[in-house]
This record gives structure tokens, sequence and C-alpha cells, in this order.
């Protein structure tokens, strides 16, 4: 929803949601008036700060008049839309997107809202058999748009392989990733501007890669760690979480988020240190912030790394 | 903002092929950083991107980091998503490939017709698909259905240089080793419509012209009623076109059977402009090649029905997208749309009728995806082949966000006709709901599988029949009915008419009207498999429903296959599967990626014989 469409001022649409009237600013979505009513509604795709790419279909709910289910987040709520959010259609669509997702990716590391909904729509990860084993690096990131090898139906394919560590910013584990498009869009129109990394590949096979897999040092990316702020999954990580998560730890119990503002310019981006240990482990901006809406730039993300390593030194 | 490329230089060979789809030469080689111009700039370049990608891939056989860095340097766009759009086609190779590649066909009808031993003797003498030959020349890979089902098993060979693509079928191993090896591919292949061979059927009007007229001639198809149907237009004006075809309730060919007059009338009368005319000829449904024939055999026809459709709505410019996998159709397209532009018959003064119009033709790159309609745009736009969420739809905000129609290429055949004789001339034929005639692909399990033209109403028995009956005296197990997303019917519906209400009624659909026979002695198991493959292969993977459920789809029939264990449990899983594809997915293929696998389980097509 635009801060304007948030106003007062302009007039509002009357619809119904599981039997009661919502009214919605004009040029809401389905999902916001759905949001209004008070009903829980999953979204994985979709974030305020960015352009709905409507591709996961958690989100889905039944509209009347409408043949298939309709994804909220990105559908308009016109007058007089009767919608209904809880019917066994919907969960039935709702649990399988998450089985699917649960079967295929690592959601061990999942936000709390992803793993809430989890829970509500009783999600079995292990429905479709077991999960298949690691692919090699770089197996996935070859694969031939419309080809695969034929499964034999003992495991259920994921999309399991090694971790990308390329340098001491972030690192990228794409077995934690759903394809929400939103590192993608973060890094491209919506903040960044900078296009560093796109989805490739077609299918089951599609990724977010940068130009031929190359190292994302040896890409265009500028480290704004904006991708990074918007992963729902833990797919993209601060190095400094993952060594920690790695050696065992990371303890989000003793960490403290310090709100302050970044130094580097005079832009004025808020920053949210989470210190452990006296150390600065990550650096997020709120998602809410007039000005930046959660993206930042490298300075503000990772230069803490270089006021800590001099401090070493 | 600033375009970081690659540091990786495009040979010289790679540089000159870049440059041909531009109309000047090429600029001097840059440094890494070029400024991006003005969004529109960017913007007006980015539908070069897939032409830029075909160019290169043809005269150097594959697409190298250096390639893709000129393309990115002079179209302005970034080397990542210039990467996500190569990799997203199955003719395009983002790693060294041979110059001389052959697809083998190993799609459902090749398989009735020995695909699989072709592939079999193949892997035997060339090794597995992919791998380079000893003189690193060729390879041969895999291919789902290349439009030649009715006398399969069907190759492509896709070479780079100066050679011309083609296709052989049926092919035979002989056949492709010597292409493999360095020989041109023969040409022509053979006309596939029995109904033209022999005493030609009078009533026949969409296949009218073929084999009774030379495609490559606009004298002969100017004397053969062509260009009528347009000058007729000219006379009653834009409104009266649409009327007429209003009138005749011809309803899309190319699947969704949406009537084409409010189509055309919508776009007509939005408000937004520029209006554009698409003629969606990506054929790529298992089993279909209804659309190659008159491509190959009537090309003037599809010129002049996008002329007459971009007349009637207003629009300029036509775009044909044609299916990468056809170069005879594309090829004969070109040639037409060169004699009509020298003809005046497209251009800045249509037929001296004060209007203008012309048609750019544009190549697929080997993704069935694109041909669903909002897929198809994201093509021509130089995005991934990605469908868009509807609404809005085409007539709203279509190719390049403008109103759009698009149309099946049988669907706007059937306009010369409908102009001609008038809309409810041609509303006379068929049925009340299903008008004109309709193209049947044929093929499978009967004696002569080709292309027919029947009224609508024909029945299944009657078309079968038709074409001669089931091979060898066999019986008949099951026919599939609207390609790999249609479904599978049981011989007791030999007698449903073949109408789109006929084949409601039965759950089934006319599809892209794909008519394919099996007999009893096949094995419906591989079939089915193959099916499920199809879809996995060509999921957009933009949606989790048909990402990943047409994963799990292929998954559970293996299973099932192997070893039918708690086949209750797999069936419970599948229509779980399905109903989420169905309800949830973004597009088409997902909604219809379970029809044909439901089908085949509730008619036990999938038990089978096991192992005892
Ligand atoms: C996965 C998918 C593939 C499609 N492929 C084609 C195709 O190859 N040719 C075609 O004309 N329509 C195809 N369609 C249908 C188009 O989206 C669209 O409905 C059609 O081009 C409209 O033209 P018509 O009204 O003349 O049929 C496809 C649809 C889907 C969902
Ligand atoms: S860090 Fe910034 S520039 Fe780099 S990939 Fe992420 S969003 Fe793009
Ligand atoms: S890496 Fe994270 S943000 Fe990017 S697509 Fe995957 S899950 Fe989404
Ligand atoms: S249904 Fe399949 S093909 Fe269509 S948008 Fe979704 S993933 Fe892509
Ligand atoms: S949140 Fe709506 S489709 Fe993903
Ligand atoms: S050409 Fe092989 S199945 Fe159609």
């Amino acid at each position: 929803m635009s801060d304007e469409a948030k106003g007062q001022t302009l007039p509002l649409v009357e619809v119904t949601v599981d039997g009661e009237t919502v009214r919605a600013p004009e040029g809401a979505t389905l999902l916001d008036a759905c949001r209004a009513k008070g009903a829980d509604t999953p979204t994985l795709c979709y974030l305020e700060t960015l352009t709905p790419v409507n591709a996961c279909r958690v989100c889905v709910v039944e509209l009347e008049g409408s043949r298939t289910l309709v994804p909220s987040c990105s559908r308009a709520a016109h007058p007089g839309a009767v919608v209904h959010t809880d019917t066994p259609r919907v969960r039935h669509s709702r649990k399988l997107v998450l089985e699917l997702l649960a079967s295929s990716v690592d959601l061990s590391l999942a936000n709390g809202d992803m793993k809430r909904w989890m829970d509500y729509y009783e999600v079995d990860a292990e429905k479709f058999g077991p999960s298949s084993a690691s692919t090699a690096a770089g197996d996935r990131d070859g694969r031939r748009p419309g080809h695969h090898h034929a499964p034999d139906g003992k495991t259920a394919e994921t999309v399991a392989q090694p971790v990308k560590i390329h340098d001491e910013m972030y690192i990228r584990d794409y077995s934690k990733c759903i394809l929400c498009y939103k590192c993608v869009e973060a890094c491209g129109e919506d903040a960044q501007n900078t296009f560093a990394i796109a989805v490739a590949g077609r299918g089951f096979d599609a990724r977010i890669s940068t130009e031929f897999d190359r190292r994302l040092d040896d890409s265009a990316c500028v480290y704004c760690g904006n991708c990074i702020g918007v992963c729902p999954t833990g797919a993209l990580m601060f190095k400094s979480e993952y060594d920690r998560r790695e050696t065992g730890e990371w303890n989000e119990l003793q960490q403290r988020v310090t709100r302050t503002v970044c130094p580097y310019c005079g832009v004025g981006c808020n920053l949210d240190l989470h210190v452990q240990d006296n150390e600065i482990v990550k650096v997020m901006s709120p998602i809410d912030h007039s000005v930046t809406h959660g993206h930042l730039c490298i300075k503000g993300r990772f230069g803490w790394q270089f006021v800590q390593n001099r401090e070493e030194t | 903002m600033d375009l970081k490329l690659l540091p990786v230089e495009a040979s010289e060979v790679e540089r000159a092929a870049v440059a041909t789809i531009f109309d000047h030469p090429p600029d001097a080689p840059g440094t890494d950083r070029v400024t991006r111009e003005g969004l529109q700039e960017v913007r007006a370049r980015r539908h070069l991107l897939l032409p830029a990608l075909h160019a290169v891939q043809k005269q150097v056989g594959w697409v190298s980091q250096g390639a893709l860095n000129e393309i990115c340097r002079r179209l302005l766009v970034p080397p990542a998503e210039a990467y996500g759009v190569a990799t997203f086609y199955a003719l395009l190779s983002t790693t060294m490939r041979p110059p001389r590649v052959a697809h083998v066909c190993d799609d459902i009808a090749c398989k009735l017709q020995g695909a699989d031993e072709l592939c079999a003797t193949l892997e035997c003498r060339f090794g597995p698909p992919g791998t380079p030959s000893a003189n690193g020349q060729a390879t041969w890979h895999r291919s789902p259905c290349l439009g030649l089902c009715e006398r399969g098993p069907a190759v492509l060979f896709q070479l780079a240089g100066d050679a011309m693509d083609g296709t052989v079928a049926p092919a035979e191993v002989a056949d492709i080793e010597n292409v493999l090896n360095g020989a041109t591919v023969p040409m022509p292949p053979a006309i596939s419509t029995p109904q033209t061979t022999g005493t030609r059927d009078p009533a026949l009007c969409l296949l009218r012209r073929v084999e009774a007229c030379d495609p490559a001639s606009l004298v002969a198809y100017q004397a053969a009623d062509g260009y009528s149907a347009l000058r007729r237009a000219l006379e009653i004006g834009p409104a009266e076109v649409i009327a007429e075809v209003s009138e005749s309730k011809l309803q899309g060919r190319g699947g969704a059977a949406f009537p084409t007059g409010r189509k055309w009338d919508a776009v007509a009368k939005a408000p937004a402009t520029p209006h554009y005319v698409v003629c969606n000829a990506d054929e790529s449904e298992p089993g279909t090649f209804k659309d190659r024939v008159l491509m190959e055999e009537d090309p003037f026809a599809i010129v002049e029905s996008m002329t007459i459709a971009g007349f009637a709505v207003g629009a300029e410019q036509g775009y044909l997208y044609v299916r990468g996998e056809y170069p005879l159709a594309t090829a004969r397209l070109e040639h037409a749309i060169r004699e009509c532009r020298s003809a005046g018959l497209l251009g800045p003064d249509v037929m001296d009728g004060g209007f203008c119009f012309d048609i750019d033709l544009r190549r697929g790159a080997g993704a069935y995806i694109c041909g669903e309609e909002t897929a198809l745009f994201s093509s021509i736009e130089g995005f991934r082949g990605e469908p868009r969420n509807k609404p809005p739809f085409p007539v709203e905000v279509g190719l390049f966000g403008q109103p759009t129609v698009i149309n099946n290429v049988e669907t706007l055949a059937n306009v010369l006709d409908i102009l001609l004789e008038g809309g409810p001339a041609f509303a006379g034929v068929g049925t009340e709901r299903s008008t004109g005639s309709k193209l049947l692909c044929v093929s499978g399990a009967v004696e002569r599988p080709g292309l027919y033209e029947v009224p609508f109403g024909t029945t299944l028995r009657t078309l079968l029949d038709l074409a001669g009956g089931i091979r060898g005296g066999k019986r008949l197990k099951t026919v599939l009915l609207g390609g790999a997303a249609g479904s599978f019917v049981s011989p007791t519906h030999l007698d449903t008419p073949l109408t789109f209400e006929g084949t409601q009624a039965i759950g089934a659909s006319l599809g892209s009207g794909v008519v394919m026979a099996f007999d009893e002695g096949t094995d419906m198991r591989g079939i089915v498999l193959r099916i499920a493959a199809f879809f996995r292969d060509e999921s957009c993977g933009q949606c989790v429903p048909c990402r990943v459920g047409t994963v799990r789809q292929e998954e559970l029939l293996q299973r099932l296959a192997r070893d039918g264990a708690r086949p209750s449990a797999e069936a419970q899983l599948l229509d779980e599967l399905a109903q989420v594809m169905r309800d949830a997915s973004i597009c088409g293929l997902g909604h219809t990626a379970a029809n044909a696998v439901q089908s085949a389980v509730a008619l036990g097509l999938f038990e089978g014989p096991t192992d005892e």
C-alpha cells in the first residue's frame, strides 16, 4: 500500500472478508483487506517495500466469481469483492505450498512468521518421501533448461547444495532459498539499482545467480546487503552470523539491538546494530524508515567491520 | 546508474554477430563500465536481447561470456539479467557446445514411432546426450515434441555458422549421422495433409491452398483468392470487420476458446495507444502441428490475416512469434513478409488504403511456456518467459504494456474466410457453440496420421475412420485429446462430437486440436511418465505449486511405476498436487499439468501388468 493509500482522504471500497464487511482505501489489495479484518494471511514473496511478484502463492484466497484462487497480495480490492480466507480449498493450497517448499528447501532458519504458518497449517515436510542428498557444488548452476535426469521416486528432490562463501561480508546458502525473488527486487529496481543478481535457469532448476555464476566479488555486487535484509529464510547471511552459527557461538538471546544513525553520510539512515559479546554481529535497518525502507549501503551495512578491524589492530 | 560489465571481451565473430541486429555498424569496443542512458532508451532496446542471443548462438554455436558481455554493452542490459534470460531457453547454450547439434524428439508421439530405440542407438554411437563427438564438431540432445508428430521420430538440427537449420522426420540413425558429419539437412519435408493428396476434398477451407499453391509465390497466392479478404476489409471498414468476426462466433484455436470478436472489439476501443497485434505461432503443445503446416504451406495467409487484424483494431505494428524449432516455417514466413513489403501489402500505406502496418518476426528459443500469451510478451520484451498474473488481460495491458490482440495462427487463418463468406455463413458451419471448421492433429496408432480439417461436430470415431482407423487392425486403448495439457479418454467416448462443448461434456477439452491414438499394445506408463517429465521441464519455475508440484508429480508416478507399493497413498498425494496446481498456479501450464496424469490414473492406464 502506498503512503497515499493509507491516508484518510481517499475514497473507501467495501469488501467482504469471511462474512465481515471491511472498508479499505481505494488502491488497497485484498491482502490489505484481509489483514485489516485480522485474518493472519501468510505471505512469502510479498513485502511492503517491494513490487509484488506474486510468485509464491501462499497468500491465495477464494474470491467469489473467480474460477481459481487468487493471490491476495497483488489483487486489487474491488468494490463488492467477496473473499474467503479459511475455506478447505484455501487451507489446502496454503498447506501444500508450504509443504512443497518444506520438502525441497531447508527451512530451519526461516523467520518467525514462516514458522508460525507452518505450524498453523500442520506442514508435513516428509510427506513426499525422504529428502534427496545434496548436489555437488556447481551442479544446479550448470543445469540445462528443459532437461533433467529422471527421478527414481525413492527420494524427494531438494535444492540442497554447498554454501557459497566468497568473501568476509556475506554468504549465500541456496539450500535455503525458496525463490521468493525478494533479493532480486531489492538489488534491482526496487532499491539498489545494481542488478547484480537475477533468476537464472528454468523450472525446478531456477536459481538466483550472478552472470555465469561468477563469484560475488567478481560481479556487479556493491555489498549493500539489502538482499540480506529482505531474505526470509536465512539463505543470505552475514558472514559474521554464519561463522558464529558454524561454531555454535550464535546466541540471539544474548544479543542487544541498538538503534543508531549511520555516521557515514548525511542521509541519516537508521541502523539496528545487533551486538553479541561486545561485537557487532550484524546490521539491519528498520523497514518502516521513511527514507530508506530498510535499505542501506555498504558503509552502513558493513562499515562496522572496518571499525572493529581497526580497533583490533 | 552504472552498468558493470564482465571483464571478458567478445571475439570478432561474436561482435559481428551481435552487430547484425542493429541497423548501424558496431560501436568501438568500450570500457567495462558504461553509463546507462535514460530509462526510456534502455527499455527501448531491451526487446533486442533475444534476437541478439539468437544471432550469437547461430553464428558461434553458444553464448560465451564475451558474447554476453558484448550484448549487454550494446543493449545496456545488466549481465546477470541477460544471463537469466539466456539460461531460460533450451536452444541457447551458455556453455561451450559443438557447432552441430541434433535435437532428437523423445516425446509421446515419437515414442510410438521408435524414438526410444533411436535414442538408444545414438547413445551407443555417440555416448549420452551432450557428449561431443570425437572431432568435437557434433553432439545430440533429447527434445520435447518438435511438431512433426505425424511422421516421427523427428529430429531438429541446430547448426552453427552459415549452414541452415532443418528438420528430418521420420529420421533414421544414418540421417542423423550424415548431418552431424557435415552434410546439409535434406529439404523440403513431406506435406502432412492426407485430405489434399489424391482426390482433394472440395470442402476444405483452411487447407484450401495446401499443396495447391506455391507457398513462396505471392502471385500464386493472389491468384488463389489471396488478398481479397483484406480488400473487402478496406471496403467495409474496421467496425464492420469486427462485426463480421463477432457474428461468425469464431473462438480462439490456441486452447482457451475465447471469442475472437470480443477481443478485437476491446482492443479497438482501448483508449491507450499504440495497439499491437501478436500472432501466437509458438506451437509447442506435444502432439500439435497444425500451425506449422499452415505457416509452411500458406504463409501469405498469416501475413494477410494479421494485416486485417491490425486494420480492425488500429494497430500499426504486428509481431509474429514463431517457435524456434520451426526453421522451415520461419524461412517461408520471412520470405512472405519481404514479398508483401515490396508489393506494398505491408508498410506505410497498405494496398494504397491509407493505413500503415508492418510485421516483425520473432523467434522463440525452446520454451513451451512462451506460448502462454503473457509469457510470450515477456519473451518479446527481452525478459524471461515468465507469465504474468491476469488481470490485467492483454486487451488492456499486453505487449509493452499496451492494448494487444493476441491470436493463434489457426484463429487468424479463419478470419480470411469470415470476410469472404461473411460472418453468418461461417457461423452456419459446425454447431451452435463451435462454429466453422477445425484443424485436428491426428497422430499415433492410426493408418494415416496427419492434419485433418473437419467441420466442428464431427465425432471422434468419424475422424479416426478418416485417418484410416487403428493401425494394423489393432484395438484402440485410449485417445489423448488436447495434448499433454489435455486428457486421455476411453474408447467408450468415440461418439463424442469434437466441439468445445462436446469434449467438455466428457470432462476433456479440445485444447490445441490434438487427437493421439494409442493401441492395446502401448506401454502407457512410459507415455504418462513422459508427460509428467515434460511439465517438470517446461515449468517456468516462478510459482511454487507448479515449480515443485511438477517435480513431485513425476516422482510419485515413478514410485507408482516402480513398485506400486502403496498405490492408494500415491494416488491421494497425486490428487492433492493436482488440486493445488489447478487452484493456486499462476498460469495455464500449472492449471493443466495434472490433467493427463489424473485422467490416466482414473482410466487405470497406469496400472498395467507389474513384474510378478
Ligand atoms: C502453457 C501454455 C502454452 C500455450 N501455448 C500456446 C501456443 O503455442 N499457441 C497458441 O496459440 N496458444 C497457446 N496458448 C494459449 C495462449 O495463452 C492464448 O490463449 C492464445 O494465444 C490466444 O489466442 P486465440 O484466442 O486465438 O486462441 C498457451 C497457453 C498456455 C497456458
Ligand atoms: S549486496 Fe547489494 S548489490 Fe550485492 S547482491 Fe545484495 S543487493 Fe545486490
Ligand atoms: S535468497 Fe532469500 S531473498 Fe533471495 S530468493 Fe532466495 S529466499 Fe528469497
Ligand atoms: S504455473 Fe508454472 S509455468 Fe505458469 S507461472 Fe507458475 S511456474 Fe510458471
Ligand atoms: S505473497 Fe502473494 S503470491 Fe507470494
Ligand atoms: S514431434 Fe515427436 S512427439 Fe511431436
